[in-house]
């Protein structure tokens, strides 16, 4: 059994140059009119709620102010990534790396679990763990839940086309200049999970290869949750809370 | 000294990812890619929205408090500003190309045809967006009326300004020229169309962006190519500048 399903690795990578290409591009397309805006309409500085930098060529697709170009480049892109999305939803669904993987339970968001998360990810022997930790869980559950829906959705309620066959979705986003807004925030959250998502992997290059081969999953069961009478802790002279 | 020649690797390197990004924007299979990629979200927003699928409209005090000028925002013509300053009253509308029956409309006989009233939204390509209430006559009425010719494809807008030295034109499919919302607008928010947005027409066209809402329009032109037009583009910012004809992305 694998570590990673096919579906999964061939997502992994399509996706990543796809977010690559349309975050560099949509920076390009960013400085077109570098004001955002909430509501349905805006055009006037004045009423912007926040005024982007200039973005500079380094960081652009194209590497100079191209915006016909820029758009070439994220409406081509945003084939895959929209397809890519739906893709991934449904492979997760269906083989239970969502249920066995993402999906949280209350005790999950408890700050002992985030402690101990953190603990066991920077301690000897981190990756050594069985499956995902709740930090994981939270932060891939933000990513597949929240910000990639989130880009999805408001790329197509900024384009005027989605008017004639969903004038319901730019209403969701509360207007237009609101989904611009929220597409540009996602956009920052994708790129903020993706610095931390590349720092993680280049620790141990052995992740990086998983995901290319598949891996190998470590089928052996977890460690049975010790019962009270095995509990060191519960012998007799040994202290409960060391 | 030893950084002498790292820097010109550097700086070699630099040029050699810059050619070779050029190269792959100017390559024909980019160039393919990208077309085929701008057909597909046509293709699609037509599926899922039908032909007749209406943007949305908006309430009066939904609108923008006022509407920005964009592009050109007046005409240099001496004949226009002479018509501007007495109300268009020599200006006419033409309907010709593929037609059987040509027009020539003075703005009273536009104005006493069927009118539509709509509060919409105008996206630019940049990003910014304004609403309006716009008045005038369905595209699609005064091309029954010139009883346009089966074999006409596209719809182009010949506009009376120059903008950055030539004239500004664009075109859009017969779908889009027959939907509901799309009209040849002579008022905005009541008033007639000042001549930063345009007067005395200027097209709206509600599933696209807002260089196709061709200003100062002069002509309708029924044809069933525009690659003798312009450059070929189908309209001046595709001609100028390599924007997607299709423009409701």
């Amino acid at each position: 059994m694998t570590k990673h399903a096919l579906s999964t690795r061939l997502w992994h990578w399509v996706n990543a140059i796809a977010i690559i290409v349309l975050f560099m591009s949509g920076l390009n397309i960013s400085n077109a009119h570098r004001h955002l805006y909430w509501g349905h309409y805006g055009f006037d500085p004045a009423d912007a709620w926040l005024h982007v930098i200039r973005f500079p060529g380094w960081a652009t697709i194209p590497g100079h102010y191209n915006l016909a170009l820029a758009r070439d480049w994220h409406i081509t892109m945003a084939w895959p990534f929209g397809i890519g999305v739906l893709f991934i939803w449904i492979a997760m669904l269906w083989n239970g790396h969502f249920r066995r993987d993402l999906m949280t339970a209350p005790r999950d968001w408890t700050p002992g679990a985030v402690i101990a998360s953190i603990k066991a990810h920077s301690g000897a022997g981190a990756g050594a763990h069985h499956g995902y930790n709740p930090v994981q869980k939270i932060l891939y559950g933000g990513v597949f839940g929240v910000l990639l829906p989130l880009m999805l959705l408001s790329g197509l309620a900024i384009s005027p086309g989605s008017g004639g066959y969903a004038p319901w979705l730019v209403d969701l986003f509360a207007g237009r200049q609101s989904a611009r807004s929220l597409h540009f925030i996602a956009a920052w959250g994708i790129f903020g999970f993706f610095v931390i998502h590349i720092l993680l992997a280049v620790t141990d290059w052995r992740l990086i290869l998983e995901m290319v081969t598949g891996g190998k999953r470590d089928d052996r069961d977890p460690p049975p949750p010790p019962q009270p009478e095995n509990l060191p802790a519960a012998q007799e002279g040994v202290p409960a809370h060391g | 000294m030893a950084d002498l020649p790292r820097r010109s690797l550097l700086a070699g390197m630099a040029a050699l990812g810059a050619s070779a990004c050029a190269r792959i924007n100017d390559s024909e299979t980019t160039q393919e890619v990208f077309k085929a990629a701008e057909d597909g979200h046509r293709v699609l927003h037509r599926a899922l929205a039908g032909k007749q699928g209406l943007a949305k409209e908006f309430r009066p005090d939904q609108r923008s408090p006022t509407f920005r000028g964009n592009g050109s925002v007046t005409v240099a013509d001496p004949f226009y500003q002479d018509q501007l300053a007495q109300g268009f009253a020599d200006w006419k509308l033409e309907v010709r190309g593929l037609v059987d029956k040509p027009l020539a409309l003075s703005l009273a006989e536009v104005k006493g045809l069927p009118q539509r009233t709509q509060i919409t939204r105008h996206d630019c390509v940049e990003g910014w967006s304004a609403i309006g209430e716009w008045q005038g006559v369905q595209l699609g009425h005064l091309l029954d009326m010139a009883k346009v010719r089966k074999e006409a494809r596209f719809i182009v807008f010949r506009c009376a300004d120059l903008y950055r030295g030539q004239p500004y034109y664009e075109s859009i499919d017969m779908v889009d020229a027959y939907h509901p919302q799309t009209i040849i607008a002579h008022a905005l928010n009541g008033e007639p169309l000042p001549e930063k947005n345009g007067a005395p027409y200027r097209m709206r066209i509600e599933r696209q962006l807002g260089y196709k809402q061709a200003k100062y329009v002069q002509a309708i032109e029924a044809v069933t190519s525009f690659e003798q037009i312009g450059q070929g583009g189908g309209g001046f910012w595709e001609d100028y500048a390599g924007y997607q004809w299709y423009a409701g992305v």
